[in-house]
């Protein structure tokens, strides 16, 4: 028997900030899940399991959070599986909800992932103490930035072109309501001149910190049928590790994201991704990570991938628009982050991405990585059902 | 439930020596030997395997991302295709078998593992609790177990005399059992805290189990008599303990119905109960008690005889899939629990080829 096609028919999101002092945690993410279920015109009583994703619990300080959330989230006597992948988590997890669609074990599952970052200090929370660590780096930033200047000395990249992706999506971000960054009078000097953190990695070309949750709900074919708006099918999923360090790993191009990719364009029948894929949601942390995924995910050839970003290609009007939500430089609920990319990917392929959508979207990519750029999660989504 | 897709089966199963205090030992070389032993058991490589899905914690670690370090254990490379839950390994293993049920793989690799040595066990897991009204007021995990104990001896469920012979029994069937680290004659001892005496609670552990699972003809290949998955289901209840029935555990009912667990008489039961109290909980809900049932219930000795928190579910389920194995089971049950008060429950139901 082969598998059931998946479909995305409810896709809701909150508003990301820096603190959502508002509302707990358990509001945070009903708030996400709710808008979900009346995106998909359906009532909590029609889902069958919840799955849940979000990055380290230190975050919050609640451990297992699942446990205590299960009542906000509909899911008390039905199944409730969570799951934690570090930073590609939030794509992993919808991929564990698509396969229970798939599998035949579920019909409509609703899957979400959220970080709520303000209860803590992200940063710190990321450095390991000693003895787990040496003491050597502060945060993501510290582990990152020295693999992104091997990757300008490998390619002879200019040292403009990370100013480039981050001025691209930060004005993408303000067509999109939901984004934590709206920065109006942003200009490329100020990237260029905004405080060096982790060199070369500016202020303006990191990810913020959030608050956020994004939910989304997944069907079998009846489901999709019964759908109030189109849905987005899934043509194709992966996830692939490997570990965090050994010798022969390549940090700028890691083989995982390679495989991971090459799973799943085997799986959508993709050859020529640059010319079959309309969008691509990729997780850009920091803004140098676009060109370096171009090149990992195939969009380009190895040291090439800057000149897209150079051209203007990934550009909302460009011939291969990357994060037109404004990605995770514009939106960073850690947790939330790799689902985000999934759900604004399927966004696209429905037409309702509103004002950054893609004209004409028919496939698009979502993308999420985490750990010592060691795990990876992908799907390919496109506007007509799989064949 | 649905007829599944593809026949899933336990293939092989191993576990560490359970020990109150590996502090000489990392994580990594807990998992080691297990890895190679289950891997070892069915002839495989690592590179044979099709999916990876493994279950621990980081606040029994004490840091962020600290499954990242186990992978260096599997050796995962080439990159391997891989998955992690934030809880006890039997949901990695319900991850897994929903993964083969795609036919995405034909194999999979499950692990979990658990250190409760570097910290307080007690004190860590009142981190579970609603952060805002429970939490704060740091109830931990004894002391909501024998609130629960209580509320079983006030509907007239139990007392403390059965409670005690719940104990005996299990550390004496770990007798039988290598990697059990409670085993014997234990004294009842004193209140941990009123009704449960330390006899009624689990050892602290440190230890990591794995499981291999395979598809149809894959797994006959690969064992003379696999453990076939029948049925597995999981459910959840209410987090507030002031909104359940404590004597009770619905959640754990209806996964079983789901798994089809009532349709035929089962020979084993492997119960996930860290207090005496949570298996009489259990087996109520399973009606383990009728007058002509003769289940034998936790011939490993359970969580009472070793509770390596994260991968003692996991157990469950190798436990019962290693007596269909070997022929002494024709028919089990295993089941799993997280969070407090037998909140969470999965049940799975493992029989062997006729």
């Amino acid at each position: 028997m082969t598998k059931e096609p998946v479909a995305v028919v409810g896709i809701g999101q909150t508003a990301h900030v820096a603190a959502r002092r508002d509302v707990s945690l358990a509001g945070l993410v009903r708030e996400a899940a709710q808008r979900a279920l009346d995106d998909a015109g359906l009532a909590w009583a029609d889902i069958d399991a919840v799955v849940l994703g979000k990055a380290p619990d230190f975050f919050e300080g609640v451990m297992m959070p699942e446990l205590y959330l299960a009542d906000a989230l509909g899911a008390v006597g039905k199944p409730m599986l969570r799951v934690h992948t570090a930073g590609s988590v939030g794509g992993s997890t919808a991929l564990v909800a698509a396969n229970l669609v798939a599998a035949r074990v579920h019909r409509t599952v609703l899957t979400l992932a959220f970080e709520k970052q303000s209860e803590s200090n992200a940063m710190w929370g990321l450095s390991l103490p000693i003895p787990f660590q040496q003491p050597l780096l502060a945060g993501a930033g510290g582990f990152f930035a020295p693999h992104i200047r091997a990757y300008m000395r490998r390619s002879g990249a200019p040292g403009t072109i990370g100013s480039l992706v981050a001025y691209k999506d930060r004005r993408n971000a303000l067509k999109n309501p939901y984004a934590h960054l709206h920065e109006q009078d942003l200009t490329l000097e100020k990237v260029q001149s905004s405080p060096m953190l982790w060199d070369p990695i500016r202020y303006s070309e990191t990810c913020p910190s959030s608050d956020g949750a994004c939910a989304m709900i997944l069907a079998d074919r009846a489901g999709a049928a019964r759908s109030p708006h189109p849905p987005a099918w899934v043509h194709g999923g992966a996830m692939r590790s490997e570990p965090t360090l050994f010798a022969g790993k390549d940090f700028v191009s890691p083989q995982a994201g390679k495989d991971c990719a090459a799973d799943v364009y085997r799986q959508a029948g993709i050859t020529d991704p640059r010319r079959e894929i309309d969008a691509v949601e990729m997780y850009v942390p920091f803004s140098w990570y676009e060109p370096m995924w171009l090149e990992n995910l195939g969009f380009a050839a190895e040291g090439e991938g800057w000149k897209l970003t150079e051209s203007g290609a990934t550009e909302l009007d460009g011939d291969l628009p990357v994060n037109p939500s404004g990605g995770v430089l514009s939106t960073n609920p850690i947790g939330a982050s790799g689902m985000l990319r999934f759900a604004e990917a399927a966004l696209q392929v429905r037409g309702r991405a509103g004002a950054h959508q893609v004209d004409g979207a028919r496939r698009a990519l979502g993308h999420a990585y985490g750990g010592g750029a060691q795990f990876f999660s992908m799907w390919l989504v496109g506007a007509e059902p799989p064949v | 439930m649905p007829d599944p897709m593809r026949e899933v089966a336990v293939v092989a199963f191993g576990q560490s020596d359970h020990v109150r205090d590996s502090a000489e030992t990392s994580e990594v070389e807990m998992l080691m030997p297990v890895l190679h032993d289950v891997l070892g058991q069915a002839g495989l490589k690592a590179r044979d395997i099709g999916f990876t899905c493994s279950g621990s914690s980081d606040y029994l670690a004490g840091r962020a991302f600290s499954f990242t370090m186990a992978l260096d254990g599997v050796g995962a490379w080439p990159p391997i295709a891989e998955s992690h839950v934030e809880t006890d390994g039997a949901w990695a293993l319900y991850e897994a078998w929903v993964k083969i049920l795609t036919g995405e793989a034909d194999t999979a690799l499950v692990y979990a593992y658990g250190k409760s040595s570097p910290g307080d066990v007690r004190e860590v897991l009142t981190r579970q609790l609603d952060p805002y009204y429970v939490a704060p007021l740091w109830p931990d995990s004894v002391a909501l177990a024998a609130l629960q104990a209580q509320a079983l001896i006030d509907a007239g469920h139990t007392d403390e005399r059965e409670l005690a012979r719940i104990a005996a029994r299990s550390r004496t069937a770990a007798a039988d059992n290598p990697h059990a680290q409670l085993t014997g004659s234990v004294p009842a001892g004193d209140y941990l805290v009123a009704p449960l005496r330390a006899g009624d609670c689990p050892p602290v552990s440190d230890g990591a189990a794995a499981v291999v699972l395979a598809a149809g003809d894959t797994a006959r290949r690969l064992t003379d008599r696999p453990a076939w998955i029948r049925g597995i289901d999981h459910r959840i209840e209410a987090h507030s303990l002031g909104v359940r029935d404590l004597a009770a555990s619905p959640s754990t009912r209806l996964a079983a119905e789901r798994a089809g667990y009532f349709e035929h008489p089962v020979d084993t039961a492997e119960l996930h109960a860290p207090f005496t109290s949570q298996e009489v909980v259990l087996r109520r809900a399973l009606d383990l008690d009728g007058a002509d049932t003769q289940v034998v219930v936790n011939p490993s000795g359970g969580a009472l005889a070793a509770n390596p928190v994260m991968a003692a579910g996991l157990i469950r389920i190798g436990e019962a899939a290693d007596r269909i194995r070997r022929g002494a089971s024709d028919r089990a049950l295993a089941h799993a629990t997280s969070g407090p008060c037998l909140q969470q429950n999965l049940v799975a139901v493992l029989e062997g080829e006729s």
